[in-house]
């Protein structure tokens, strides 16, 4: 399942949706919305995607993934639309045999789909905003 | 050749609009990068620039067509 949301991801849907009963492991990744970055407080985010093409990025990462490692379950779930500290804003769950293959394996999904999908965020602050790694010469991004 | 461009984060702010019609006469896609940046400085300083062709990242050689859907890619920052 790869989904593109602007509502509260339910964590416990996603892994669900990407369990198996063959699997020995299920990993999750959960990215949430950090309340500072380069040394201020974040008030929200602001989050959008060019989704239909998000879609497919991340479906090629994931045929990436499958190839490289047995996935028996997985599930991509990312929010837009304004989100406060605290708040999910990305899911990634694998399912395999043994635990080792899920590490790797997760690990690869969310980095690839940090640097390939067509998502943005911007950090609103009490003095400003501005769209993360847009430009240089500001502290280097968090996430 | 008129092409219709959609904008994402910053270069929505650059552009100023969703949508946005860019005319020239190049019928590339580095060609679209360079007048891009010719006619809105502030391209320039971007950490990288890509374009979308049909929901898929082309490469500079590329030829594109009115009818396509073309999208700016400011730097990603998902998840």
């Amino acid at each position: 399942m790869i989904k593109i949301t602007e509502k509260a991801i339910d964590v416990q849907k996603v892994i669900e949706t990407a369990s198996s009963l063959s699997a020995g492991a299920v990993n999750v990744f959960i990215g949430t919305v950090r309340n500072n970055a380069q040394g201020k407080n974040v008030v929200w985010l602001e989050y959008e995607a060019y989704e239909a093409m998000a879609v497919a990025e991340i479906r090629k990462v994931i045929d990436e993934a499958a190839n490289k490692w047995n996935l028996l379950g997985w599930a991509v779930s990312h929010r837009i639309g304004t989100l406060k500290p605290g708040e999910v804003a990305v899911v990634v769950v694998v399912s395999t045999p043994h635990r080792k293959e899920s590490f790797e394996a997760c690990q690869y999904i969310i980095d690839n789909v940090k640097a390939k999908a067509p998502i943005w965020k911007k950090e609103v602050f009490e003095d400003g905003e501005e769209w993360v790694d847009a430009r240089p010469n500001i502290a280097t991004p968090t996430n | 050749m008129k092409y219709s461009l959609k904008t994402f984060g910053i270069t929505r702010d650059i552009l100023g609009g969703k949508e946005v019609i860019f005319e020239m006469d190049g019928e590339k896609v580095g060609e679209l990068k360079l007048e891009l940046m010719a006619r809105f400085p502030e391209m320039k300083s971007l950490n990288s620039l890509l374009v979308a062709v049909n929901n898929a990242y082309a490469k500079d050689d590329m030829v594109i067509k009115e009818k396509d859907e073309i999208a700016l890619i400011p730097p990603v920052s998902g998840g």
